[in-house]
């Protein structure tokens, strides 16, 4: 069976994860209302700004439903995503959704400049994943319950705790499939 | 090991604004309310286009210290305007940390020939384009973002809504087209072939396109997202508004819900009086910003 994975659509880079679930074997669709929510397996937080994603996500009543979806389906928060996922935020008083048992630095590498790629090993994934790092954050600490899937550094950059799978980097930005591919599976797995 | 400023990552971090609006701010407060109320990021300036319009003289880099007041008091992209050609504003800018910098018509050319080489810089750049021509050429001397120029400072959409709707008229024409008739348009439009026939393999543009130059209403920034831009910049149309604030929250909101014609009636109402604005017609040709630069 096909699997059907949402990708909140307020703003980033949608098109290119729809593009790559698609590609991976998933049926993908935008979601912008609550009801888009409604016949999905999973859903992807994509990259793009947390502070303008949490104020739409505010304002029409998503922030609750993406909750309460996130308390039975997997979640797969890539840069922007991770932030809304995390526990603990750096500089921030509360988390975002707190979904995810982890503490995290936004824009942890510097400004625009500093962006940069680099050559990953993602445990379960890949020996060589080009992690596209765009004014991203990194991992402090990870909780108990959480496997740190890659790290840069001496910074965690991947991990996933249960349903939930994260990372810094942009896998949308790639053609590399083999984190997208990991997420499918892991939905195809939860049903 | 690392690699810094390469196409994917200066590309990608205009991916990332995809959906969102840019805001012209002059000072820390006014990047503050463009923060709350959802901006993607901001543009740091020392005088919104209509401003500059009113003031009439040369139009240069913003002072250093405006640049550095907006970064200290926001975390979303700060970008920053350079004249078209002055390396030094870029390398400057640069300098400085901007997230972006924009090579752009509002401020007075300080080079009526060429653009900046922006390959040979780390720090991604986004120009203004009319149509595909300009587009190519800019993208050919590295840009990594795009907007169309409409007419700055109007708050006339009509500009803009000519400079989108040409640029995808004519990828569209590219994408029926053979390399062979590909070559002759690219002579025709001034256009390098080799990025024309990237965009034929591509399907779209390599690099986004979001509307500039004339957004002063929210259903005006609906209009530029259903004509195909990926995004939007406002610029004298905010802080020239009653509530700003206010003003902000319902451009953000009609940019992402833009077809949700309900939410835009009713986000649209009570925002006040928007921009008089200029009928482009009465312009002189000195004051068209968009022949600038091409």
């Amino acid at each position: 069976m096909t699997v059907k994975i949402g990708v909140l659509a307020l703003q980033g880079a949608v098109s290119e994860h729809v593009k790559s679930l698609r590609a991976s074997g998933a049926d993908a669709a935008e979601v912008k209302h609550t009801d888009d929510l409604e016949d999905l397996d999973g859903l992807v937080l994509p990259g793009g700004e947390s502070t303008t994603m949490r104020r739409l996500m505010d304002k029409y009543e998503l922030f609750d439903a993406i909750k309460s979806f996130a308390e039975r389906k997997p979640v797969f928060g890539t840069c922007a995503g991770l932030i809304l996922m995390a526990q603990k935020i750096e500089g921030r008083t509360g988390p975002h959704l707190g979904i995810l048992d982890i503490d995290v630095k936004r824009n942890a590498y510097g400004r625009q400049v500093d962006s940069f790629e680099a050559d990953l090993t993602i445990k379960h994934v890949s020996d060589h994943y080009d992690g596209v790092f765009i004014r991203a954050p990194y991992i402090k600490s990870v909780g108990p319950e959480v496997e740190i899937l890659s790290t840069y550094e001496d910074h965690i950059v991947a991990c996933r705790q249960g349903r939930f799978l994260t990372c810094a980097f942009h896998p949308e930005l790639t053609d590399d499939l083999s984190l997208h591919r990991y997420f499918v599976h892991l939905v195809e797995e939860s049903i | 090991m690392a690699q810094k400023g390469t196409d994917t990552v200066k590309r990608g971090m205009a991916e990332m604004q995809k959906g969102g609006v840019i805001m012209d701010v002059v000072n820390a407060e006014q990047a503050k309310i463009a923060e709350e109320a959802g901006a993607t990021a901001v543009m740091a300036l020392e005088r919104v286009p209509s401003d500059i319009r009113k003031a009439g003289g040369v139009a240069r880099m913003a002072d250093p210290t405006i640049v550095e007041q907006v970064q200290n008091a926001v975390t979303i992209p700060v970008m920053a305007k350079a004249r078209i050609g002055h390396i030094v504003e870029a390398r400057v800018l640069e300098s400085m940390k901007v997230d972006y910098i924009d090579e752009s018509e509002v401020l007075t050319p300080a080079d009526d020939v060429y653009h900046i080489d922006k390959k040979t810089f780390t720090v991604p750049f986004v120009c203004g384009c009319r149509d595909l021509g300009e587009a190519a050429r800019r993208i050919g001397e590295g840009a990594a973002m795009l907007r169309t120029k409409g007419e700055p400072g109007t708050g006339n959409i009509v500009e803009a809504v000519r400079h989108m709707r040409l640029v995808n008229s004519q990828v569209r024409k590219v994408l029926s087209m053979s390399p062979d008739e590909i070559m002759v348009f690219a002579k025709e439009l001034g256009a390098p072939y080799e990025i024309l026939l990237q965009i034929k393999e591509a399907g779209r543009l390599p690099v986004v396109n979001f509307a500039a130059g004339g957004v002063a209403t929210p259903a005006d920034a609906a209009l530029m997202m259903e004509l195909g831009a990926d995004g939007v910049f406002v610029g004298s149309g905010i802080f020239k508004s009653e509530n700003p604030a206010k003003f902000a929250r319902a451009i953000v909101e009609a940019t992402t819900y833009y077809q949700d014609y309900e939410r835009i009636a009713e986000l649209s109402k009570g925002l006040g009086h928007p921009m008089k604005g200029i009928d482009i017609g009465t312009l002189l040709p000195a004051d068209r910003m968009q022949d600038r630069g091409k």
